[in-house]
């Protein structure tokens, strides 16, 4: 930044009436700038390119979507699109509740699985934060799946650790031979099932589910812990010497003292762990959607782009409903960042 | 949020410091991320770039020259300028791509292959056909006639006009609702019952003409500690065969097609009693067939492990080892009941398809005529026996025996049906069927609520 625009400003504030003279005089009209005209220049290209591309990319097919989701249509041709008001919301919770809810209820149980996966990393990093003897090597380990997107996580376990035949899974557990093999991917068998009231079919966590939330949780706990790491390097050491000299003990030294200070990782490592079990999609993709592991961002994907022309409406709708959900979290998440910039 | 890195403690931990910032704004990403994917419109482009961004890299590979060399075929080449015919191709890999790359030499139009893994191009057709390729490769059937409804198929009902070789059954499975012609058919392949005779004749088992027949044999198998059936549904089609066999067994042609038409009822007695027999069929098929290929099933049958596999004769392109594949052999599915017959079959039609609006409209009408002569479909079966021409001059001397039992076992049949998910509205199959079936597979003891949801969901999709 230059200082004549800090300069300058600053004699305005100080000596006013001088100012005021001189501001004809010299016929400009920057008396309530403090930028000089390449900040300003600067400020639009840093605000207002991000803007537009936010604003391309984002609103805009959000906003479509929200529109093309109370309407029929193929997707085939732009035009042919026909208005139907909330007939696709109704569908999305009468007609196709047997696909909406069990998706609904697999993201619901990845927030809380993966909840508990960050409860883990964050565990992990406290302890890597020890300066145990390897930590490098432990830090590499835990983090070396976070380079690998779970599309191809979902790939590599396939072949490697869940293959009936010749998986890592069954080969420990000496079920690989004919019959006795366990179908790690394919077997949607439910480990638990409840009924809810108004839905015919019962709603439950299937087995492939379960194994799939394993894949999930080696991705997950290593990215949590590197954030957290991240952060606990930088929590002022004399804070946590304080605390030892006034007699806490660990535990007590990380709530009352650390976990306070991360707030704003925690923050941050919340939210990741929402929109990680709200946006889950690739892996269950990349295994081409066994039965039993469906999730919202399936059904989206399903009826929008789908064989055939596909249904945009319906498909819309199920990204309005995410996108909802979704909001929930990101409002919440706005809010208390508000709050903390107020202190 | 980053005044908690102001006090940065120790030099050691910066290299950890750069990635934590990057994964904040990865995380920051991730809510942008979620608006994207909740606004799909989006999405829907993505897959489409994905789809045409092999083509950039595979297009070398595919692309051939033999503008000047074979100009001289009989075929109206048209004016050489260089502007190749597009073609996209729904196969990406090995001995299935070669002959398509075999058979589109062969008609000595210059062309520029697009070639895309099979799954990903049918997944994305619809994206695909916002810009497709001058010629593509699809199928007979609802699907063909379901895109020649939209317009987004050209007419060629004058490249039929000059084509000779191809039995009116053919052309009528070429044929859109309004009467034209949209496509050019290459080959066609039965479902059936695959099994190795070697295996048939140690054991001493015969084959079943009958239900009875064929439950004494599974059951005898199965005390051999055979698997009656090796058994497949990853990707969700394999076991629509196993459906419509049973339908067309139990219920007949005429009751299969008004049932994808959407005129039967999918919660009444008839299919009922196609799933109540499936079921009962159940312990004989290979367990778990929802995480395995329909691959890894040829394989157990290869290795003798199962007895038998019903699928498409497509099931040889699997192995590669002579031995077996002169073992390998098949017979119908047998009689259910003697009033419907076992005269009834899945035989889908493959073929090509004409772009709305190519971009090289001669080139490609061309490219179409050259793929109904025989020179194409003999170059391509040299390469991949696996399925039967279309196009009546093709030469039959080479045929390999699954070949000539195919071409027998059609022409036997009185009604030849495409395969569910080319019978009927493919967003149906894909967003219900595929799905209901799956679950049907994960707790057979659900099927009565499984059924209500085809019916309840089916008018969604054929209105």
């Amino acid at each position: 930044m230059s200082t004549i625009g800090v300069a300058e400003p600053q004699s305005t504030e100080t000596v006013e009436p001088e100012v005021a003279m001189a501001a004809p005089r010299k016929g400009r009209r920057r008396r309530y700038s403090q930028l000089t005209r390449g900040d300003k220049i600067a400020l639009a290209i840093f605000a207002g390119v991000p803007a537009a591309l936010h604003i391309a990319f984002v609103w805009v097919p959000a906003i479509s979507t929200a529109a093309l989701s109370f309407t029929e249509w193929d997707g085939l041709k732009l035009g042919t699109w026909k208005l139907i008001g909330f007939k696709n919301y109704w569908s999305v919770f009468t007609v196709f509740d047997g696909k909406f809810f069990p998706a609904l209820f697999n993201n619901l149980i990845l927030l809380v699985f993966l909840s508990g996966c960050s409860v883990v990393g964050i565990l992990f990093a406290y302890l890597l934060d020890k300066n145990i003897r390897g930590t490098a090597i432990y830090q590499s380990v835990f983090y070396m799946p976070v380079v690998l997107s779970l599309a191809v996580v979902g790939f590599i376990w396939k072949g490697v650790m869940w293959s009936p035949r010749q998986g890592m899974f069954n080969v420990i557990l000496g079920r690989t031979a004919q019959g006795d093999q366990i179908d790690w991917v394919g077997n949607a068998q439910k480990i638990f099932t409840f009924h809810v009231p108004f839905l015919d079919t019962p709603l439950g966590l299937s087995k492939n589910f379960a194994a799939l939330l394993i894949a999930m949780a080696w991705r997950h706990i290593g990215y949590v812990m590197v954030l957290y790491l991240a952060g606990l390097k930088s929590v002022d050491p004399s804070l946590r010497e304080a605390a030892a000299i006034d007699g806490c003990n660990e535990w007590q030294s990380f709530r009352q003292v650390v976990f306070p200070v991360m707030k704003p990782i925690n923050v941050v490592v919340f939210v990741i762990t929402v929109i990680e079990a709200l946006r889950a999609f690739d892996i269950i993709f990349a295994l081409k959607k066994p039965p039993g592991t469906q999730v919202l961002g399936i059904l989206v994907r399903d009826n929008l782009v789908g064989e055939g022309g596909g249904k945009v409406g319906l498909g819309s709708s199920y990204g309005v409903v995410l996108l909802l959900l979704c909001l929930v979290f990101i409002i919440w998440y706005l809010v208390n960042n508000y709050r903390e910039n107020e202190l | 949020m980053s005044e908690g890195y102001e006090f940065s403690p120790n030099p050691r931990d910066v290299g950890f410091q750069i990635v934590s910032r990057r994964s904040l704004l990865a995380g920051a990403a991730g809510l942008v991320g979620a608006g994207i994917l909740a606004a799909c419109g989006d999405d829907n482009n993505a897959s489409s770039s994905a789809t045409n961004a092999p083509a950039g890299t595979a297009a070398p590979a595919g692309t051939n020259a033999p503008a000047g060399t074979t100009a001289p075929a009989g075929t109206s080449a048209p004016a050489a300028t260089g502007d190749a015919v597009s073609v996209g191709v729904y196969e990406a890999t090995g001995k299935n791509k070669d002959a398509f790359v075999a058979g589109l030499d062969a008609t000595g139009v210059p062309y520029k292959g697009n070639f895309v893994d099979h799954n990903s191009f049918q997944d994305n057709i619809t994206a695909y056909l916002q810009q497709p390729d001058d010629v593509f490769t699809w199928f007979s059937g609802y699907r063909m006639r379901f895109f020649a409804d939209k317009g987004l198929t050209g007419d060629i009902s004058d490249v039929w006009a000059n084509l000779p070789d191809f039995s009116d059954s053919f052309k009528a499975a070429s044929t859109g609702n309004d009467g034209k012609q949209y496509l050019v058919p290459t080959s066609y392949y039965p479902w059936a019952v695959h099994y190795r005779k070697s295996l048939f004749e140690e054991k001493g088992y015969t084959i079943p003409t009958t239900k009875d027949e064929m439950m004494a044999l599974a059951q005898k198998m199965k005390d051999d500690g055979l698997i009656p059936f090796a058994y497949a549904n990853d990707g969700k089609w394999p076991v629509q065969g196993t459906f419509d066999i049973l339908n067309l067994r139990l219920n007949g042609y005429q009751f299969h097609v008004d049932l994808l038409a959407g005129k039967e009822d999918w919660t009444g007695p008839e299919v009922k009693n196609v799933f109540k027999t499936w079921t009962d069929l159940l312990p004989f098929h290979q367990e778990n067939p929802n995480g395995r290929t329909w691959q890894e099933a040829a394989t157990a049958l290869e290795n003798k492990e199962a007895g038998m596999f019903f699928l498409g004769t497509f099931v040889s392109s699997n192995s590669t080892d002579p031995a077996y594949l002169d073992d390998l052999d098949f017979f119908n599915y047998p009689e259910f009941d003697p009033k419907v017959g076992a005269d009834a079959l899945d035989a889908p039609i493959d073929g090509y398809l004409m772009a709305a609006k190519p971009k090289n409209l001669d080139g490609a009408k061309a490219l179409m005529a050259g793929i109904g002569t025989a020179k194409y479909i003999d170059a391509y079966l040299k390469v991949n026996p696996s399925s039967v021409p279309a196009n009546s001059k093709a030469d039959t001397s080479v045929f390999n025996k699954i070949q000539t039992k195919s071409a027998e076992l059609v022409g036997s049949a009185k009604s030849v049906s495409q395969f569910l998910d080319r019978d009927t509205s493919p967003d149906f199959v894909s967003n219900v069927i595929g799905d209901a079936f799956a679950n049907f597979h994960a707790d057979p003891t659900q099927v009565d609520s499984i059924l209500a949801d085809i019916e309840a969901q089916k008018s969604t999709y054929l209105g």
